[in-house]
């Protein structure tokens, strides 16, 4: 028996600052036979061990299709973030994955696809785009609405500006607190919603953000056409197990760390609203 | 017609079977009652058993007494079900130890442990079965688990008493205890009712050369076993359940009951089918080694629903609905089947009595206040 609680060493081979409070590392399994075994999807999560402190859940934000290196961009928030902060490239850190469902990328194709995103939260779909645009040929036009607070939480600036140039395909971004230099949309994400042209019937929306911005944001789309069974979001809750047996990551019916975190929106749409839930 | 698997064993013969599975590797545990309290203990002996007492339980109130009668399970249940011989309340997962690659994990899955349990009731058999589904018949299957439940070995007994706190039958769950068990005894008087309802059982029942049970006794245990269900004075309605309660999700009862909650976590630590824990990490001082260990957690903590910035339960009111609903309506989603068994424990072992018996009905019932709420909502189109 597979014991899933087991955790894997795996090296940081790079460490990417991304902003103050934010890097990527880029995790490379130590074991030979771990690492050939370990295959993900897009928008999967991976619980991340840090020796003696603990373990956090972290989306793989690279491309699936290169599963030897394993990249995680983590924010410091709190006890095992910090910790994790302070650790350079040759160190050590622990993997038990992948976890959970990602994106739905076959479905998604020969159709339109919208990202939709916020801060942070953009990245447990960077996987999802990197593989989109791999097979660039297989999916309709892509639209890419990425929202942030300020122009400092951009994350991944250059990815934004080279899926620019991936053809059929439209970067759109917006802060709500602009600076001199922000020559983009000035507001919430939702508003970049009005300036794209999205075909209700066939396009497919992949979600991810707080949750507050699903909820005002699924109905704008809706209220286009959009079935609830064409919007996808990933979601958070507090997990301990990434295996659906501590009880923590429930949203009514669902555990997210094995249902989620990736849910189709009409499965979730009587929870999301409720308060305690 | 006699059945095999029905014996007979007079009740101050039972050494017998504690013997016999002695033999067998078995280490024996039964209920004892020290200091007014009843703990599972590894015995040896009948003697150990507390033999003449009984057990009186009511909202908030749990109450041992002397019988001056020979009854040997006269005590129904303590706080504890079987859920810690599998699902161990605190347990290392990990061993972790620095090394050249960083660090070396290695897990620390018990051995198996030839563990006989007697003096289980129907409704916590049912809960076992629950904790097998969760742990053993899901996406991942747990070792730690598996290696405690491989060895376990249950007496049961079947209940010819009911607490006023039980609600069994209700939720069909007992008091006769109905299959994963090895062994079930029915106490008659003097006599004791023996079924196999495993090949273990089978084995140690052939070990012990007891005769066929006469029809009368298997007449008479089935007719106490009947009385006690029709005793019960509790139960729980769940026809309308999961759906009624998710739409309850608004009704002001949930203030109230959260007014007198305490978020103790008492009834989810008694429950036998609770499975929520957290995982700690215990390093040694010189951060050369640490263990990786998991403890039962409670949806009644302020951490269960933590997530960075926010709670999603802040409130015992949200804690109280998320257990009440998790136990008698979301868990009929996650695993077919209620994650209430009857016992009644949360009720005996909750502090300020609050009875879910008493909740689910008066949760179920549209309060004039509701309707105003969800009339609002259907006007704002929520
Ligand atoms: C599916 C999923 C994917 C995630 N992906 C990322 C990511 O790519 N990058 C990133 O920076 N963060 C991500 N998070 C959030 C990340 O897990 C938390 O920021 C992290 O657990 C905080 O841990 P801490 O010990 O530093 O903080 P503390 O505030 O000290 O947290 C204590 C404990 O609470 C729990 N906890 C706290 N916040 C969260 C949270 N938001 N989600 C779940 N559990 C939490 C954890 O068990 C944590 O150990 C993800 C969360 C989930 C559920
Ligand atoms: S969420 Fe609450 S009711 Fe459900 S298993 Fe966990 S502790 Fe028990
Ligand atoms: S035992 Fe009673 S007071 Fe304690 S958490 Fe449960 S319902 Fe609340
Ligand atoms: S994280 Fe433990 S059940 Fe989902």
């Amino acid at each position: 028996m597979v014991n899933p609680y087991l955790i894997h060493p795996a090296t940081i081979v790079e460490k990417i600052r991304e902003s103050d409070d934010i890097n990527t590392y880029r995790l490379q399994l130590v074991d030979e036979q771990v690492r050939a075994r370990f295959r993900f999807a897009a928008g999967q999560f991976n619980m991340v061990y840090l020796f003696g402190v603990g373990e956090v859940a972290i989306s793989i934000v690279s491309d699936p299709d290169e599963p030897a290196f394993l990249d995680h961009t983590i924010r410091i928030v709190g006890r095992v973030t910090k910790g994790i902060a302070e650790l350079k490239s040759g160190d050590v850190l622990g993997i038990r994955g992948p976890f959970g469902q990602g994106w739905p990328l076959d479905e998604a194709r020969g159709r339109p696809v919208v990202i939709v995103t916020g801060g942070l939260g953009c990245a447990p779909v960077v996987g999802a785009i990197e593989s989109i645009f791999r097979r660039r040929t297989h999916y309709g036009p892509v639209k890419i609405l990425h929202g942030v607070k300020t122009p400092h939480d951009l994350l991944y600036r250059e990815r934004f500006d080279a899926w620019r140039h991936v053809p059929d395909t439209e970067v759109l971004l917006t802060s709500d607190q602009p600076d001199k230099a922000w020559h983009h949309h000035v507001g919430v994400v939702t508003e970049l919603f009005e300036q794209v042209s999205i075909d209700p019937a066939t396009s497919i929306v992949l979600m991810c953000g707080p949750e507050i911005m699903m909820r005002l944001g699924v109905p704008i789309l809706m209220r286009r056409g959009i079935p609830a069974t064409a919007i996808y979001v990933s979601l958070e809750r507090h997990m301990e197990c990434g295996i659906g047996l501590c009880g923590h990551c429930q949203m009514g019916p669902y555990f997210l760390c094995k249902d989620g975190p990736v849910m189709r929106y009409d499965r979730v749409a009587q929870w999301l609203g409720r308060v305690g839930v | 017609m006699a059945d095999d698997n029905l014996r007979i064993l007079p009740a101050a013969h039972l050494q017998r079977l504690l013997d016999t599975l002695c033999v067998r590797g078995y280490r024996t545990v039964a209920p004892t009652a020290r200091d007014g309290a009843v703990v599972w203990e590894t015995i040896r002996s009948v003697a150990d058993l507390p033999i003449g007492w009984r057990d009186r339980q009511e909202p908030g109130c749990y109450r041992l007494e002397q019988t001056g009668a020979q009854e040997i399970f006269g005590i129904v249940h303590g706080p504890q079900s079987l859920k810690p011989f599998v699902f161990a309340p605190r347990e290392p997962l990990l061993q972790i130890e620095r090394s050249k690659d960083g660090f070396t994990a290695r897990s620390t899955v018990p051995p198996s442990e030839k563990v006989a349990v007697i003096g289980t009731r129907a409704c916590d058999l049912a809960g076992l079965v629950i904790q097998d589904r969760i742990f053993l018949k899901e996406t991942y299957q747990d070792s730690y688990y598996a290696a405690r439940r491989e060895g376990l070995f249950v007496v049961a007994v079947n209940c010819t008493r009911a607490l006023a706190t039980c609600f069994c039958s209700s939720m069909d769950t007992g008091p006769r205890a109905h299959n994963s068990f090895d062994l079930a005894l029915t106490e008659v008087d003097d006599q004791l009712l023996v079924e196999a309802g495993s090949i273990a059982g089978q084995e140690v029942l052939s070990d012990l050369f007891l005769p066929p049970a006469p029809e009368s006794l298997v007449a008479e245990a089935a007719k106490r076993i009947d009385a006690c269900a029709r005793s019960q004075v509790r139960r729980l309605e769940r026809s309308r359940l999961p759906s009624a309660l998710y739409d309850a999700h608004a009704h002001p009862r949930w203030d109230t009951v959260a007014g007198r909650c305490l978020a103790c976590t008492n009834c989810t630590m008694v429950c036998p089918t609770c499975f929520c824990h957290a995982v700690e990490e215990t390093p040694d001082l010189s951060q050369q080694q640490t263990t990786h260990v998991r403890l039962w957690d409670s949806c009644f903590t302020q951490e269960h629903g933590y997530i960075h910035g926010k709670n999603i339960r802040p409130t015992i009111k949200d804690r109280y609905r998320m257990w009440l609903t998790h136990k008698l309506a979301s868990w009929i989603d996650q695993f077919g089947i209620s994650g209430c068994v009857g016992c009644g424990r949360c009720i005996t072992w909750c502090p300020v009595g609050i009875d879910l018996t008493e909740e689910l009905p008066a949760l179920l019932t549209p309060s004039e206040q509701q309707s105003v709420i969800n009339r609002q909502q259907e006007a704002s189109g929520g």
